[in-house]
Order: C-alpha cells, then sequence, then structure tokens
C-alpha cells in the first residue's frame, strides 16, 4: 500500500482532564475520501482540528507528507497549511460579510490572484453550488442550508490539496444533503484533492468514501474500507452503523421516533436521481400477545432482539427501524417487489432454526411474523406506502421464528 | 506538620496567582507587540486602516464634541467662580485650555472611546472566537490578529491624537460661550490668555497620553475579547463578561497611565 499522506501517531488530547483522545492511531491517504464516524461529542471534531493545527496534541506526533506537524513552526508550517482548506461544523461566515467576499477572502488574502480572476472563481463555485444571485447577501439573511453550501465553496475555492469537512450535511433537508454529498465526490474526483469528512451519515457516505475510521471512546477502532465494515464482527461497529443504540430506560420500545420517515424521502431523493425503486418491508409479530402470554411478559426486550437479529442479515445499506411494539419496518434500497420478496426468503431461512432461540428468553409458542411489502417506484407518501405495506401483508409472507 | 501546612498553603496560594498574573502580562505584552509590528506587514492593511478610522475616528467626533462642549462650559463656570474671588477671573481661558489640554482632553476622549469603540470591538471579537470564525482565518492561513487587531491598533494611533485635538478646540470653545457669553469676561482676554499660557509642550504632552490611550484602548479591548473562550463562562455569557471587563479594565488603565504619564511629563 501506498504510504499515507496524514498520519496519526499515538495522539491524545485532554480538556481540563477529560481524556477526547486516547492514543489515536490513524492513517489518510492521497486522494482519497476518508470518512470518520462515531457518536456525537466523542472528539472526531477534535480529531479534525489537529489535522490542521488549530489544536496541539498532548502526545504523540501527526505526520503531513513525511513533515511532524507537531515540530513544524512559522514559514514550512505556515506553507503546509495552505494546502489545506477546512468547513467548520457551524459553518464559521464571516456575519459582517457579504456572501461574495466569504468566500472571496482566501484567495483575496493570498494576494496572489487579480481582482478579475478572483471574481470569476467565485463565481464560478457560486455557480457549482447552486448559490444564485446571493452573492451581496449576508450571512444571517440565509437559511441553514444555504449557508452550509457558501461554507462549502469558501473551503473549495482554493482549489485545495485537502479538504476536512466537519459534518457538512447537518440540518439540511435529504435534497440538499445528498446534492453536497454528491458534490464533495464530484469535486473530489474532478480536483482530486484529499477528503477527510466527519459525517453521521450512515449509509450515505458509505456509497463515496474510499476509507472509514471509526472512532469510539478516544480510541479509532476500525479504519478500512466501507467493503470491510460490511463484513466486520464487532458489536460496536455494527451497532452504531445500523443505528440500533437504544437509549437506556427507553420504555416504549419504539427506536425510530419517526426517523424512518426522514430516510424514506432520502430514499425518494435518490429513487428519483437514480430512476430505481426502493422496497419497504414492514414485519409484523402476529402472535406477540399469545407469547406474552405465556411467561416473562418482556414485550420490548423480545421485540428488540428480534429486530436486532433481523438486521443482522441485512445489506449494509439496508435500514431497519422499530415503528411499534411489535412491527419492524425494512427500508431496501435499489430493491424491487421481486427481490424484496428474496430478501424476506433469506429472512425466513436465517431466522427459522435452532441458533435464533435467544430472541425467546421463556419456554413458548413461536413467533408468528408476517411480512407486508410496497414498491416505490414513482412518487409516493411515507404514510401511504406503509399503509399499502400493511394492507398487503397476508399476500406476501408469512413465517414462524422458533 | 499542620504549622507548616498553614504557613505553606496561602504561600502556594499567592505564587500560583503570580504565576498566573504574570503569564496574563506576558501573554499581554506579546499581543500588543505582534498586533504592533504586523501593522508594518506587506502588503501593508491600508484599506482596513481606513475604514477603521471611519468607525473610531470619524465616528467618534459628535460625541466627543458633546462631551468636550460640555466639559469646557462646566470649567468656564467653576473656574469663574472660584477665580473672581481672587479677582483672577481674567486667567479664566489659561485655566480652561490647560486643563484639557493636559489632562482632561487626552482623558475624556480616551475614556469616550472606551465606551464606544472599545466595548464593540471586545464584543465582535468575542462573537467571532466563540463562532470559530477566528479558527476559520488560522485555517485559511490569514493571520487573526494581523487581519483584526493591527487595522484597528493603526486607526487608533491616527484617530485619538485627531479626536484629542478636537476635543480641545472644543472645550476651550465650551469654556468661552459660558466666560464670555455668560459671565461677561472679554473675549480679547480670554483668547489672549489661552494663547499666552499654552506652549507647545503642553500641546505634545497631550498627543503623548493620547498615542499611550489609544495602544491601552485597543490591545485590551481586543486582547479581552480575543481570548473570550479561555474565561470561565461560555458563549453569550462570556461575551457579555468579556465585554464588561474591556471597559471597566481599560477605563481603569487609562486613568493610571494618566497619573504616570502626567508625573513623567511635568
Amino acid at each position: 500500500m501506498t504510504t499515507p499522506f496524514i498520519q496519526f501517531k499515538d495522539v491524545s488530547k485532554a480538556f481540563n482532564g477529560n481524556h477526547v483522545l486516547r492514543g489515536i492511531d490513524l492513517d489518510i491517504y492521497q486522494g482519497q475520501i476518508t470518512t470518520i464516524i462515531g457518536k456525537s461529542g466523542g472528539g472526531k471534531s477534535v480529531l479534525l482540528k489537529h489535522i490542521i493545527g488549530l489544536l496541539e496534541p498532548d502526545a504523540g506526533c501527526i505526520i503531513i507528507d513525511g513533515h511532524d506537524l507537531t515540530r513544524l513552526r512559522g514559514r514550512p508550517r505556515r506553507l503546509l497549511r495552505r494546502r489545506f482548506s477546512y468547513m467548520f461544523q457551524d459553518s464559521a461566515l464571516f456575519d459582517s460579510m457579504t456572501v461574495f467576499e466569504n468566500i472571496a477572502l482566501p484567495i483575496e488574502e493570498r494576494g496572489e490572484l487579480k481582482a478579475a480572476e478572483i471574481k470569476a472563481r467565485v463565481q464560478a463555485r457560486m455557480r457549482d453550488l447552486d448559490l444564485g444571485a446571493i452573492d451581496g447577501g449576508y450571512p444571517s439573511q440565509l437559511s441553514g442550508g444555504m449557508k452550509k453550501r457558501v461554507a462549502l465553496a469558501r473551503a473549495l475555492v482554493t482549489d485545495p490539496e485537502v479538504v476536512l469537512f466537519d459534518e457538512p450535511t447537518t440540518g439540511l433537508d435529504p435534497i440538499r444533503k445528498n446534492n453536497v454529498h454528491n458534490m464533495i465526490a464530484e469535486y473530489q474526483q474532478k480536483l482530486g484533492f484529499t477528503a477527510v469528512l466527519i459525517s453521521h451519515e450512515i449509509p450515505e457516505v458509505f456509497y463515496f468514501s474510499q476509507r472509514i475510521a471509526m472512532l469510539h471512546e478516544g480510541r479509532i477502532i476500525y479504519a478500512g474500507t466501507p467493503h470491510e465494515l460490511q463484513h466486520l464482527d464487532d458489536p460496536v461497529v455494527n451497532e452504531f452503523v445500523q443505528g440500533f443504540e437504544t437509549p437506556a430506560g427507553n420504555a416504549s420500545g419504539i427506536v425510530s421516533d419517526g426517523s424512518w420517515e426522514a430516510q424514506f424521502n432520502e430514499e425518494m431523493a435518490r429513487m428519483q436521481r437514480h430512476r430505481v425503486p426502493f422496497a419497504l418491508v414492514v414485519l409484523t409479530i402476529e402472535n406477540l400477545e399469545d407469547v406474552l402470554a405465556t411467561g416473562s411478559g418482556e414485550a420490548q426486550g423480545l421485540t428488540r432482539r428480534f429486530t436486532d437479529r433481523v438486521r443482522r442479515q441485512l445489506r449494509l445499506t439496508d435500514t431497519c427501524s422499530l415503528i411499534g411494539p411489535k412491527s419492524v419496518l425494512l427500508l431496501l434500497p435499489f430493491t424491487n417487489l421481486s427481490q424484496a420478496k428474496m430478501v424476506c426468503g433469506k429472512l425466513r431461512r436465517a431466522l427459522n432454526g435452532n441458533e435464533i432461540k435467544d430472541i425467546q428468553s421463556h419456554e413458548g409458542p413461536c413467533l408468528a411474523v408476517s411480512a407486508g411489502l410496497a414498491e416505490v417506484a414513482g412518487n409516493g407518501h411515507p404514510e401511504h406506502t406503509l399503509a399499502q405495506a400493511l394492507a398487503h401483508k397476508e399476500i406476501f409472507y408469512q413465517f414462524s421464528v422458533c | 506538620m499542620t504549622t507548616l501546612t498553614f504557613i505553606q498553603t496561602p504561600l502556594v496560594w499567592l505564587g500560583q496567582i503570580a504565576i498566573a498574573r504574570l503569564r496574563l502580562l506576558g501573554r499581554y505584552a506579546l499581543f500588543f507587540l505582534r498586533s504592533f509590528v504586523l501593522i508594518f506587514s506587506w502588503p501593508l492593511p491600508v484599506a482596513k486602516t481606513l475604514q477603521q478610522t471611519y468607525f473610531i475616528g470619524m465616528k467618534s467626533v459628535s460625541i466627543i464634541c458633546l462631551t468636550a462642549v460640555f466639559i469646557g462650559m462646566v470649567l468656564g463656570l467653576h473656574g469663574y467662580y472660584t477665580l473672581v474671588k481672587f479677582g483672577s477671573e481674567g486667567v479664566l481661558g489659561a485655566a480652561v485650555a490647560l486643563t484639557l489640554i493636559r489632562e482632561l482632553g487626552p482623558v475624556l476622549t480616551a475614556i469616550m472611546l472606551v465606551g464606544r469603540a472599545g466595548s464593540s470591538m471586545a464584543a465582535e471579537l468575542g462573537i467571532m472566537r466563540i463562532s470559530e470564525q477566528i479558527d476559520a482565518l488560522e485555517t485559511m492561513d490569514i493571520n487573526p490578529i494581523r487581519f483584526l487587531v493591527s487595522p484597528k491598533l493603526a486607526a487608533a494611533l491616527i484617530s485619538l491624537p485627531l479626536l484629542t485635538a478636537m476635543a480641545d478646540v472644543v472645550g476651550i470653545i465650551g469654556g468661552y460661550l459660558t466666560g464670555v457669553l455668560l459671565l461677561g469676561i472679554s473675549p480679547g482676554i480670554y483668547f489672549a490668555r489661552v494663547e499666552s499660557s499654552v506652549v507647545m509642550a503642553d500641546v505634545m504632552g497631550g498627543f503623548v497620553k493620547s498615542l499611550v490611550f489609544a495602544v491601552v484602548i485597543i490591545t485590551v479591548c481586543c486582547f479581552k475579547g480575543y481570548y473570550t473562550h479561555e474565561g470561565t463562562e461560555h458563549g453569550a455569557k462570556g461575551v457579555s463578561i468579556s465585554t464588561t471587563s474591556a471597559v471597566v479594565v481599560a477605563s481603569v488603565l487609562v486613568l493610571i497611565t494618566n497619573y504616570i504619564l502626567t508625573s513623567l511629563l511635568l
């Protein structure tokens, strides 16, 4: 493998005794998109700020293109920094400057281009990012999504070698979010820069990232390709990636909180772009009451364990949400109705065996699970599609789990 | 053992405080040196300095004129009723002019500038700090001190002596309004006394003071705003505390340095 462009070697950082990074070892390769995932507040932004020198590590070193950043001072450090751009989580736009001035600032201050060239380059980036005629507006007059795009334009205007993106899509609607992801991927291919991205957009980031690194409790617990991640048998990684961490004390057992609708809208946007349908499957434990009547009365735990088992059988890009005490909803991107039936068949084969005894914590009847399927190929509304799936569940599939 | 601890604890505490204060002082000195030296770095920040001169200088003209005229009028009133007891009301022009040019002109202009411009600078930099705008400048390889502080310092070094001169003139006119127009001193005597008593050293002394005050105001207010994030409070409350602290510290330092400079210039 080629030499990493950026290397973290045993990097540690603490703030007032709170250890945020505990010996980070991470390699970032040139010309690739590396996405760092991990829980909120886990130190991802801190890690990113070390790359550009906004924070200094307490221990360890950061090697960038053969130079130890922690020892670099003065002009060499400045020259190295010029090769980077940073897009902040909250945009960090200069609120007393217009949009045009914000985007033009990095190249204006370098003093390498004439005013006409600066104007042309800024306008080109604004066109690319669909920023229209807002060049005279101020950041306070813009929506959150618009601010993000202005920040992105500012990060890309210097044609940097490395771009650091700190949650570039937080707060954007699904369509804008996809636009930003497409734009990052497109520009990365076009300009060939090295991108380091912090994102919670799973599985979106897997489509365009070459490498994924997961930060957990101050350490990198996984670094590799999205494909390798898919086959990784690590409970912590799987739990995070597949979004199935249940908050402590969640009495309802419903994890999704309606987030499946947002996912549905994202799939709609993707489907309209790629013209490929996606499928929605509702798995319902039909005899939950009968099962509970025999013993423990542990409805939430039983459904959750069942859902966990289902989730493990799915592809990385599929999503799985609890939508009720006994119903689980699966969203299967790039899947038509017949393929969804095949997925259900695979699920039945996988779940119908002795190895799933741990779903039920007590002796009792088998679970009778029905599957309702619906394909979304044109315009679809989340609730209507869900109703359609529920209405057709008898027709499609039924299997028992015991 | 207990006695030793009893003695040691306050000593350790005092030592820690002294080290913290010295560190702060050193940091402030470096901040001032950087912001001063970077005024002359190429390319010269001419456009930004002009903008700041407009903000610090031009926009302060009305408030400083207003303050100066009333101070001059009060000086005229007090001066007249004090001097008339000794039959020396003719020297009112000299009293008003010397008080304004040597002391009140530079000090009042500086105090007004702390309130009008210093507070807004501290708040502006504080907000820029907490919203990561200063970090953003660093990531763009733009020196935040050169970009944000140096033009303000240069503008204040240009504006404050001019504002002081204007305050002196307007204050003398204020004294004229009460002394001559209201209380009946001869206008010729008033201005003759002004001309005969004021020497170039008085005017230069006032200018030296105004230059020092410019440095004190800008560096203290910008320093407080720039390091807002290192205070005990965070967010909007942190900015409000650093702004208040900037105004209080800068005002007190203006008065202290005024005393020191007066004793040196006398």
